[in-house]
């Protein structure tokens, strides 16, 4: 029992990260999706790079560039901002594809119909498309929350002290990391299922508010 | 930074080492874990109750336990019953199993997608259930899934980096070892960023491009 509370100590560490890192993508993803599906071909290409960029870097990398590679002379860092940064970093480039995915998936009759009513470029995005191509991307957004939950496992490496660090602890005082990290992996399993549940109905609910 | 190219140049045979036992290990995973995703899938549409429950949880923890715990579990936790393993072979096992677990979802949707009347005509035309799955069922379900089976292999190979933590030396333990060695992390670190990305950025989009295809087809 004691073991137990020993790795839950690093759940409101893992908790804090994702969170941080999830607000950081859903803010930053947007601007960066509508300059994805800019007009001008110099704007989308270089945001079409990032994003590009960003994703084909594996998050364990980043994490080490951002604090054994800018930590070791250029500034210091403290391992829970380097993760934040470079999760947040991540995720704004991964929000920013689901939330194109979910402006592809909305009827070009709608965009019509707003010219029609003569609304404003501005007014048709963010009073008509917006709302409804946000609903679209929420299970995906909700399936990738789960993910970046899993992937900031990787910030133990870096010495966050959540849920894996702590794990490793256990593991290293007691030596029996099948029972240390078999817990881990318990409470990570059983903080994705109300996520999933949550997401699985909210989603219901919204779809019944999107164009079709 | 007092990296000169030479430096860097100087590091690159290390890296590309390292580079080499990446794709090694993402090859040994995909190799072993596709067709565990296959039996994965297979299993969990299983009449037989406890297979279907064993195969469920085992996708289901596959895929609820990050990839890092997985590892840690097999190289740390593994040995105390009695299965001692070399980082190597940890490491192509947790990814295996990862692999295995995400990609029977992948091949179960492909499985899905084939229309009902595939099964129906089969079963009109006499076909034992193998030899439904062998010629009719698979040949279609698996070409579904490849698009994105491909897309996972993308992100294996990414995940290679976390055996960093079992001292296996791919290609993020090569430029953290130069780090550590040359106290020069940044270029080091920078160098095997854009090894991953030289990889990584081509792959996606032949990736895409294979979903256009295969979308293209798919909607005729």
């Amino acid at each position: 029992m004691s073991d137990m509370l020993a790795i839950l100590s690093g759940l409101p560490w893992t908790m804090a990260l994702t969170a941080v890192a999830l607000a950081l993508g859903v803010f930053f993803g947007v601007p960066l999706a509508l300059a994805r599906r800019s007009r001008h071909a110099a704007v989308w290409l270089a945001a079409a790079a990032v994003i590009a960029l960003i994703r084909s870097i594996p998050p364990l990398v980043w994490l080490f560039i951002l604090f054994f590679g800018l930590g070791t002379g250029y500034i210091q860092i403290s391992p829970f901002l380097a993760a934040a940064v470079a999760f947040g970093l991540i995720a704004t480039a991964n929000m920013a594809e689901i939330y194109r995915g979910g402006l592809m998936a909305i009827q070009h009759g709608q965009w019509d119909a707003a010219e029609a009513l003569g609304l404003s470029r501005f007014h048709t995005f963010a009073d008509v498309v917006a709302p409804q191509a946000l609903r679209v991307s929420l299970p995906s957004a909700a399936s990738y929350a789960i993910g970046l939950l899993k992937d900031t496992a990787t910030a133990s490496t870096i010495g966050v002290m959540e849920l894996t660090f702590q794990a490793n602890q256990l593991s290293q005082r007691t030596f029996s990391g099948l029972y240390a990290f078999g817990i881990a992996a318990a409470i990570y399993i059983l903080i994705s299922l109300p996520v999933a549940w949550l997401a699985r109905s909210a989603d219901s609910y919204l779809r019944t508010k999107v164009a079709r | 930074m007092d990296v000169s190219l030479a430096d860097i140049a100087a590091w690159l045979p290390d890296l590309t080492d390292g580079l080499t036992v990446s794709l090694i290990v993402t090859a040994g995973s995909l190799l072993l874990g596709i067709p565990l995703g296959l039996l994965l899938a297979l299993g969990v549409q299983a009449q037989w109750r406890p297979l279907r429950g064993a195969c469920l949880a085992f996708v289901e923890i596959g895929r609820g336990t990050p990839a890092l715990v997985l590892l840690q579990f097999v190289y740390f936790g593994l040995p105390a019953v009695g299965l001692t393993m070399t980082s190597y072979a940890a490491a192509i096992l947790a990814l295996a199993c990862n692999t295995g677990a995400y990609t029977s979802e992948i091949i179960r949707a492909g499985l899905q997608s084939v229309p009902h009347g595939q099964r129906e005509a089969a079963t009109a035309i006499g076909l034992s259930r193998l030899d439904e799955l062998r010629y009719v069922l698979l040949p279609q379900g698996l070409r579904i899934a490849v698009p994105a089976l491909l897309g996972f292999s993308i992100l294996i190979f990414q995940g290679t980096s976390l055996c960093f933590v079992v001292a296996l030396p791919e290609l993020l333990s090569r430029a953290y070892e130069i780090g550590s060695t040359t106290f020069e992390y940044f270029p080091a670190l920078l160098a095997a960023a854009c090894l991953y990305a030289v990889i990584c950025i081509p792959a996606s989009i032949l990736v895409g491009a294979v979903e256009r295809r295969a979308g293209h087809y798919s909607r005729r």
